[in-house]
């Protein structure tokens, strides 16, 4: 086993019943690039997230993690491996933004063990960099959507993992803390050798932020590569089934999509 | 305050509760009287009870601290019971009961008076109980799992449908016993009149077990409120937590009832309460529960046994007071929260 391979994802299958849900998946992962996977709703990303951190065990097929079945490792030990920022929370206790952060430090701290002062501190530094420490004091049953996605966010990161699964991550923050927290994501890849993998809908910050995009349509994934490869015109018109416009933005510096709104008179269906 | 402090406080208020409501009835007994015949209980020496009324060690130990220390027992395992089934059902309105426990029990109880089985003895109709809890239990935790998956959806779906089922089967006891009906209904009711120190024993092992299986996953509970998803990716082995404190909590709400019948409310509030003063870290709040529990129940049974000039259900006193208080917080909370 090449010892660069962070993830490999052989012949994966999975269905919810008879739903059919990820159809013969194969992908190779490899750490400190920051990967983004797009597609429809509903195309099966959620489901493919949740295998690679073992929510759900595919039906056949095998992942690897370092060269060693994932199903071999304990939850305790991929815990301070791998760490997931969901799309949905709900939470309907009255705990502290900080109880809430602190929570990510789990995997580390023993049972009866009270948190060490490198907990503490790793906390603090994580609630700073979030902009969520002027709250910390605050019930995550008081806070809005966004804020609340960014405590959710903070717990992720105070997990303190190699490697970081993004799912719809920013979907709730405006774009000053979309920006800011994929900016320590990408800082993390770039100087700490992490490696996230995201899925994303917008696809103009997927564009500026990830090495790679993997395209994923009804369960299977139809295309992936380096993004200047693969962000093209065609692929967005296979997957999402709309009429786009593909170009290198300077300011941006990355390639950005640009959108049309349709006439009535020009919609298929009409 | 500190957790520490927090504990000692509210154990001291209980010992003192205790003492006071053991003074409290028919003979009133002054509180150093009371302190007395205790430690002359407990060392055996009995030049502590000279000058007391040769009836009052015999009214303390054998007539009234059984009854008010079962009292306290149920009330602290009705309490912890609570916090954990809130916590795993992730719903802050759920109760010990949620699950169709009681109902089981009250079946149980129901079939052994009306069937006036004696083969155990006075342990014949908690005994009963028990078995009618504890197989309601592990029915609805067959109706509710798919793929060795427990969803808290799922569980209090099966739980209601179980107890409406249970329900139904009670009144068809109700209907048909006849002399028998007045005693399934008292017990239904709950009460601790004549409990013995076989009653504080059981139900303390029981009660105090449980607690410490409760305490032991009280981190994991925390992290499972942050949803399963979340749990499973900080390492919390989220099935077996939730199965092994379901049994736990269900168990000690079994041994509860089956003592006392079915005393409402209780597992209830006290966790919502708690919640307030120490937060939503189930570390802090299973000890805080326990302890409020046991002194608020104590306090319901002291003002049914020694206040009112008739006894009624301590069960019966706990809705009636604990209903309303609930609304009120309700509503408070959500004023509060309209109000910014």
């Amino acid at each position: 086993m090449d010892k660069k391979t962070l993830f490999e994802v052989r012949n994966i299958d999975f269905s919810y019943g008879e739903n059919k849900a990820l159809d013969n998946l194969f992908l190779t992962v490899e750490p400190g690039k920051f990967y983004g996977i797009v597609g429809p709703n509903g195309c099966g990303k959620t489901t493919f997230l949740d295998l690679l951190v073992r929510n759900k065990t595919p039906q056949s097929g095998t992942i690897e993690y370092l060269g060693r079945r994932i199903e071999g490792y304990t939850r305790r030990r991929l815990a301070r491996e791998i760490s997931l920022v969901p799309q949905d929370f709900y939470i309907n206790f009255p705990f502290t933004v900080r109880e809430i952060v602190l929570m990510g430090r789990h995997p580390y701290i023993t049972r009866f063990a009270s948190p060490s002062a490198e907990d503490l501190d790793i906390v603090d530094g994580v609630m700073r960099k979030m902009g969520i420490d002027k709250f910390r004091d605050k019930y995550i049953t008081e806070l809005s959507g966004g804020e609340k996605q960014r405590v959710i966010f903070a717990r992720a990161m105070a997990q303190d993992t190699p490697v970081l699964i993004l799912d719809e991550a920013t979907s709730n923050m405006d774009i000053e803390y979309t920006l800011n927290s994929l900016d320590i994501m990408a800082y993390g890849v770039e100087f700490k050798k992490q490696t996230v993998i995201a899925a994303l809908h917008n696809l103009n910050l997927a564009a500026a932020y990830c090495d790679e995009l993997i395209f994923m349509k009804s369960g299977r994934i139809v295309s992936k590569g380096s993004t200047d490869e693969v962000l093209n015109e065609q692929n967005i018109k296979d997957v999402f089934e709309v009429d786009s416009k593909i170009y290198f933005d300077q300011y941006s510096n990355s390639k950005q999509v640009i959108f049309k709104r349709r006439r009535q008179s020009e919609r298929k269906d009409n | 305050m500190g957790m520490g402090a927090q504990t000692f406080l509210l154990g001291t208020l209980l010992v003192i509760v205790i003492i006071l409501s053991t003074g409290m009835g028919y003979i009133k007994i002054s509180s150093l009287e009371v302190i007395r015949i205790v430690i002359s209980k407990i060392t055996g020496n009995h030049e502590l009870l000279d000058g007391i009324d040769s009836i009052f060690p015999y009214v303390v130990s054998e007539v009234r601290l059984p009854r008010i220390l079962t009292a306290a027992i149920v009330g602290a395992g009705l309490s912890i019971a609570g916090v954990i089934f809130q916590g795993i059902l992730l719903n802050p309105l759920a109760d010990p009961y949620t699950l169709g426990v009681s109902a089981g029990a009250a079946f149980g109880a129901s079939v052994a008076l009306l069937l006036d089985i004696a083969f155990l003895g006075i342990y014949s109709v908690p005994v009963f109980a028990f078995i009618g809890a504890v197989s309601t239990l592990f029915v609805v935790m067959f109706l509710s799992s798919s793929d060795g998956q427990i969803s808290p959806v799922n569980l209090i779906l099966a739980g209601i449908i179980v107890a409406a089922i249970l329900s139904a089967g009670i009144s068809f006891i109700k209907y048909v016993a006849d002399e028998q009906v007045s005693i399934i209904i008292f017990w239904l009711m709950g009460s601790f009149g004549s409990k013995t120190w076989a009653d504080v024993f059981l139900t303390f092992l029981f009660v105090s077990i449980g607690f410490l299986i409760c305490l032991f996953f009280s981190r994991d509970l925390n992290i499972i409120s942050l949803g399963d998803r979340s749990a499973a990716s900080l390492g919390v082995e989220t099935n077996k937590v939730r199965v092994i404190l379901l049994i736990t909590a269900s168990l000690i709400t079994a041994i509860c009832v089956s003592v006392s019948g079915i005393i409402g409310f209780v597992g209830l509030i006290i966790p919502h309460l708690m919640r307030f003063l120490t937060g939503a870290d189930n570390k802090r709040l299973l000890p805080a529960s326990a302890l409020v529990g046991a002194i608020l129940l104590l306090c319901a049974d002291t003002i049914t046994r020694a206040v009112l000039p008739t006894e009624i259900p301590v069960g019966v006193l706990t809705a009636l007071i604990g209903g309303p208080f609930f609304l009120y917080i309700f509503r408070h909370r959500r004023m509060r929260k309209i109000g910014g």
